[in-house]
């Protein structure tokens, strides 16, 4: 019998002769999906929390131990399905390095990736904050969130033609071009998109009462963030500009000119949730410069010829040699990583062994060090404010 | 600080036995380190001036096949400060019974983070840490039968009694 097991028991057992053990989770739906929080509380203080997760489990990396590279890709998609580009980029990326092409892509291809991640970025983004409004109390902008998403998710859709998991991004390309019209309507949107920002941040980020229920609660120091590995915003959030896009350099990143947003405490501590809740909104106007200057190099020099062929540089073989490779990229929550270890004879398409390090996974895991001692209201503040999606810490 | 400068730095503090070889041949050089000294290993890394390796990226339990009978632990340090990464492996060849397991000294003390992780690497590879505080299952239930991550797993026919399709 395993003691760690024994000990968990008896925690329970003897908190629920004097404290209450109160289950949150895992329907509840300020839990952003089937996670289920085990509360031990004194009357409305929470003492100590114990996540419980695996809800969602679909064992994707014993899935990507019998799948070729370039079939896992759909599967890293329903990791974070929020920010499935995102995903896939990482992926496709790191297959790319092994095999030694990724200087071979062409620009166009490039460009066109970082327009995708970056558009998905913000949905994923937008999501966060709405139903961070609605964790508060706050329906309006939870609606308004979802009404422009919906504008992203539609072009994605033409993009792809699947509305969330796209399995857009290829090893060596893409799967298809972009429409014809793709960037117009994208610069369409942005227009749009513009004022609509501005409008959410006069109804959500200088409202009273939102300021009131996030700042000052549930502060995470930065040495804290450091140490349980937190990652994006969560990190940003406790004032240190690390972002990985800036870091690695990877892509295209080095050619464009965005800020690393990160949280200053201007509302009340440094990392409270109000910080790692602006970090969001200003990095949606980052994504919105980014996506302005892809679509004015897709425009000009990029521009779409009749004969560029998005899958001209997709390799006929992907079998890296013999090798292990830790990959990792900005997702829309943090630092994404893949650890691939190849076939050790070199001739296989299969990978050894993958391993996925999702930013959600350790974002979660300081859950239990900052919400002792706070009131179960706070509680759904500080899980809001963490944003984290089960579909990639279940895997 | 490149490779070199950390060897030269771990064998002067901790012996020359400290490091048992190095894999230089792909694009992420690793160091292979003696299992038993790791969490010295890696407090050091973390706290000396030079290295800063305060950000522990990734753990990856890793089972090197049925033939090889070799399980091992992956550790992706990341330092912030000076932007570098480091690759540092430890493994044991040891038997494939899921009744006695390979145990690794745990680092959750030095990387808070690596408790979860090492709680994964239980869970999927079988993979005892030594001294983690909390070493339970954390994705599948806490009653489960084998270790899925493990090369010779066979899927289980029955769940409390229920059988799997």
């Amino acid at each position: 019998m395993n003691t760690a097991l024994e000990r968990y028991h008896q925690k329970i057992a003897a908190a629920a002769t004097q404290d209450m053990v109160l289950n949150m989770g895992p329907q509840h739906p300020s839990t952003h999906g089937v996670l289920r929080l085990e509360l031990i509380t004194d009357g409305e203080i929470v003492k100590e929390v114990i996540p419980h997760m695996g809800y969602l489990h679909r064992c994707f990396e014993k899935h990507a131990e019998s799948l070729t590279y370039q079939q896992t890709i759909p599967f890293t998609d329903r990791m974070d399905y929020l920010a499935s580009m995102n995903n896939s980029h990482v992926w496709v990326m790191g297959v790319e390095r092994m095999l030694g092409i990724d200087k071979d892509i062409p620009k166009r291809v490039e460009y066109i990736r970082v327009l995708v991640c970056e558009l998905n970025r913000i949905a994923s983004h937008l999501i966060a904050i709405g139903t961070y409004g609605i964790d508060i109390g706050a329906f309006t902008p939870f609606l308004w969130c979802f009404r422009d998403r919906e504008h992203i998710m539609g072009m994605l859709e033409w993009a792809s033609g699947s509305r969330m998991l796209y399995n857009y991004i290829w090893i060596g390309g893409l799967f298809f071009d972009l429409p014809v019209g793709f960037e117009e309507r994208c610069r369409e949107f942005i227009e749009y998109f513009r004022p609509k920002l501005a409008e959410l941040n006069e109804l959500l980020t200088d409202n009273q009462i939102f300021i009131s229920r996030t700042a000052n609660v549930g502060v995470l120091p930065l040495d804290v963030a450091i140490n349980y590995g937190c990652s994006g915003p969560m990190l940003r959030g406790s004032g240190l500009k690390w972002d990985l896009r800036r870091v690695d350099n990877y892509s295209v990143y080095p050619e464009l000119d965005f800020d690393v947003p990160a949280g200053t405490g201007e509302m009340g501590t440094k990392g409270d949730c109000w910080d790692r809740y602006k970090v969001r909104v200003d990095e949606i106007e980052q994504s919105v410069k980014i996506i302005e200057q892809c679509l004015d190099r897709l425009q000009k020099e990029l521009r779409r010829t009749p004969d560029f062929d998005p899958r001209a540089k997709l390799p006929r073989r992907l079998a890296p040699k013999a090798q292990d490779y830790y990959m990792r990229g900005e997702g829309s929550k943090g630092e994404l990583g893949f650890y691939f270890i190849t076939d050790p004879t070199g001739k296989s398409e299969i990978p050894f062994r993958v391993k996925a390090r999702g930013p959600s996974f350790n974002n979660l895991s300081v859950l239990p060090e900052i919400s002792k001692g706070i009131m179960i209201a706070d509680l759904i503040a500080i899980i809001g404010s963490i944003d984290f999606v089960l579909g990639e810490l279940d895997r | 600080m490149m490779l070199d400068d950390i060897k030269r730095l771990l064998t002067e503090r901790f012996g020359a036995d400290v490091i048992t070889g190095e894999e230089t041949g792909g694009l992420q050089p690793a160091l292979l380190i003696a299992p038993e000294r790791i969490a010295d290993v890696c407090l050091e890394l973390r706290d000396n001036p030079a290295t800063y390796f305060d950000f522990l990226s990734c753990l990856s339990g890793v089972d090197y096949g049925v033939t090889a009978n070799r399980f091992g632990v992956v550790y992706h340090l990341a330092s912030i400060p000076y932007r570098t990464q480091l690759t540092l492996k430890i493994s044991v060849e040891h038997g494939r019974d899921t009744e006695d397991l390979p145990s690794f000294p745990t680092v959750s003390n030095v990387y808070r983070t690596a408790e979860w992780h090492e709680r994964e690497a239980y869970d999927l590879v079988g993979i005892n840490f030594e001294g983690n505080p909390d070493l339970r299952r954390i994705l599948l239930p806490d009653d489960w039968e084998g270790f899925p991550l493990r090369k010779d797993y066979k899927n289980a026919e029955y769940y409390k009694g229920i059988k799997i399709d």
